[in-house]
């Protein structure tokens, strides 16, 4: 029975549930009992007994479901896995967590991530580093790594994570599974510990393209609490293509070659799955994003601007760390901070702070922005001939834990490929296409603003064709038994 | 690129404690950091408005009616120096302008 419950999807578990065929207590006690045993330190939090049911006919039948611990739950320590935010435990839940739970998804875990979503491997969390379930070796990807991991391994079924530069996409593609970052106000962030305000993103890291689909149909929506939200066109409908006749897909060559550091084992994968998409039916068009290769030097601008503006917040005053003694005001608001927060989050509060004082003002901060308009027009452009942006998702393959720890620009590479897409706020997925040297290899199909329907029509079409195998991470991981 | 002396004076600005240690290498970081991002100065950007959110939305206003929020208790609950007046917090001190 345990093996068989391992291989459902959480759609397949919601529809079993639903049908009378599986107790969703059963199933959260089958994935406490797996959470629990976690050795890859993906969670910062495990709930300790069953929940009240969901109601029979909530559309997520009570299936188990992890979340970022970024996102505030009412009662449950919500770090953002800093060390600043120890004991912090929110008056209230954030949106999108209790719209998941009001259509009846079960809150089993939080997740940990690399500190206030501010990296590419999980590596800068308080609660420490977790581990790749393909090779243990190797990072999960971040900022969402324990989300991303968890799935992977099958510790969950799913889970939530969010993504500013690539958070969502990139753990996903290091990790084998699907990552979808919607479109700019699709979700709520409201509850959402925030990084950077016009960037930041929920969205779901899941087994495959319909378990995404299902998730992110009771996500979205205008919430009074956040008036970036928006009203979600239309119903989010669970992908059911099988061809992809008379899809368009523009490569844009700025993003896919070896001036982005794409690894050749990467390339190779993708290149494979663009072929097999036009056995499919689609069109494959050379496109230009002449604006992409500047994107990540406006991202490093705007994302820690923006970060060491949210971050203020955390001064020792309403909640959280305070480390003082006998000393004047602002040396504790100082002295807290240097202390509760980690390497990589000041460098970018100071990146941030530097960008954004006397003189330099424009000269950083304006400049990105106009870099910013000429990427979303890139976009638009390109939209205007193809229906979807294909790229891989990340320029290579899961890294060994350390290996660019000491490297911030070598980190930061990392986000090439799905920093574009962030700043033009537009909708983007990751689908797991291969694998180069025994890991996966993610493939990025971006769309314009609201057609994550469409998106994960064709990804689900693609996914079928491409037949991608995630069950040997559940089963522990092939590259950890050589 | 970046001196000693303007990583202090950003670490003020920032309210971060840096010691000497971390303050020596935030300054080679940073400044590679920069370099790279130099690169963007280089573009034309001549007449393009600066987008600061995605989203077309302005002025986003709900009704003014009142309603409930976060009672007292509840929001001091988590204050490291709660008081009856609200959040306490140490002296302003010397420091005080």
């Amino acid at each position: 029975m345990s093996s068989d419950l391992l291989d459902l999807t959480g759609a397949a578990a919601a529809a079993a549930i639903r049908a009378g065929e599986l107790n969703a207590g059963e199933l959260f006690d089958f994935y406490r009992g797996r959470a629990a045993d976690d050795d890859l330190n993906a969670f910062t939090w495990v709930a300790e007994g069953r929940p009240v049911p969901a109601a029979a006919d909530a559309p997520l039948a009570g299936v188990p479901l992890g979340v970022k611990d970024l996102f505030c739950t009412e009662g449950v320590a919500s770090q953002s896995g800093s060390k600043i935010l120890e004991g912090y435990r929110p008056p209230y839940t954030a949106t999108v967590v209790q719209k998941l739970t009001d259509a009846g998804a079960a809150l089993l875990a939080k997740t940990n991530q690399d500190e206030f979503a501010m990296g590419s491997s999980n590596e800068n969390s308080a609660f420490g580093p977790v581990l790749n379930p393909w090779d243990r070796t190797r990072v999960p990807g971040g900022s969402s790594g324990g989300s991303a991991a968890a799935v992977a391994a099958g510790l969950l079924p799913w889970a939530l994570g969010t993504d500013t530069g690539g958070s969502i996409r990139q753990p996903a593609a290091f990790s084998g599974i699907v990552g979808l970052k919607p479109t700019y106000g699709a979700c709520s962030r409201y509850g959402m510990i925030a990084f950077a305000s016009s960037l930041d993103q929920a969205g779901p890291l899941t087994r495959d393209v319909t378990d995404a689909a299902l998730l992110l149909r009771h996500m979205v929506g205008k919430d009074e609490n956040d008036s970036t939200s928006l009203k979600f066109p239309g119903e989010v409908s669970l992908p059911s293509r099988q061809d992809l006749a008379g899809i368009r897909l523009g490569v844009p060559e700025e993003l896919i070659g070896a001036e982005g550091g794409i690894e050749p084992g990467v390339r190779e994968s993708f290149d494979a799955a663009i072929a097999l998409a036009e056995r499919l039916g689609a069109t494959v068009h050379a496109c230009k994003l002449p604006h992409a290769p500047y994107a990540l030097s406006a991202y490093y601008i705007i994302a820690p601007a923006e970060a060491s503006a949210n971050l203020s917040r955390f001064d020792g005053v309403r909640y959280g760390l305070r480390l003082a003694g006998d000393v004047d005001l602002t040396t504790m608001y100082s002295r807290t901070r240097g202390q509760g927060f980690g390497p990589e989050v000041k460098r970018r509060i100071m990146l941030g702070t530097y960008a954004l004082s006397s003189g330099y003002y424009d000269a950083y901060y304006g400049t990105a922005q106009r870099v910013r308009t000429r990427i979303a027009d890139d976009f638009r452009t390109a939209f205007d001939q193809v229906d979807f942006i294909v790229t891989p998702t990340a320029p290579s393959t899961a890294f060994e834990l350390g290996a660019k720890s000491d490297d911030p620009l070598a980190m930061y590479l990392n986000d090439f490929c799905t920093v574009p897409m962030s700043l033009a706020g537009i909708p983007a997925i990751s689908i797991p296409c291969g694998l180069s040297d025994g890991l996966p290899v993610g493939l990025q199909l971006a769309g314009p603003a609201f057609s994550e329907s469409r998106i994960l029509d064709a990804a689900f079409a693609l996914e079928q064709a491409l037949g991608f195998d995630g069950s040997i991470a559940r089963k522990g991981g092939a590259r950890s038994e050589r | 690129m970046l001196e000693r002396q303007q990583v202090d004076h950003v670490a003020r600005l920032a309210r971060l404690e840096l010691s000497d240690a971390e303050a020596e290498k935030m300054a080679s970081e940073l400044s590679k950091v920069l370099d790279h991002i130099e690169a963007i100065r280089s573009l034309d950007l001549d007449g393009v408005e600066p987008t600061s959110h995605v989203v077309d939305v302005v002025n986003a206003l709900r009704a003014d009616v009142p309603h409930t929020s976060l009672a007292p208790e509840v929001a001091l609950e988590q204050a490291p120096e709660p008081t009856a007046a609200g959040f306490g917090v140490p002296s302003p001190g010397a420091s005080a302008e």
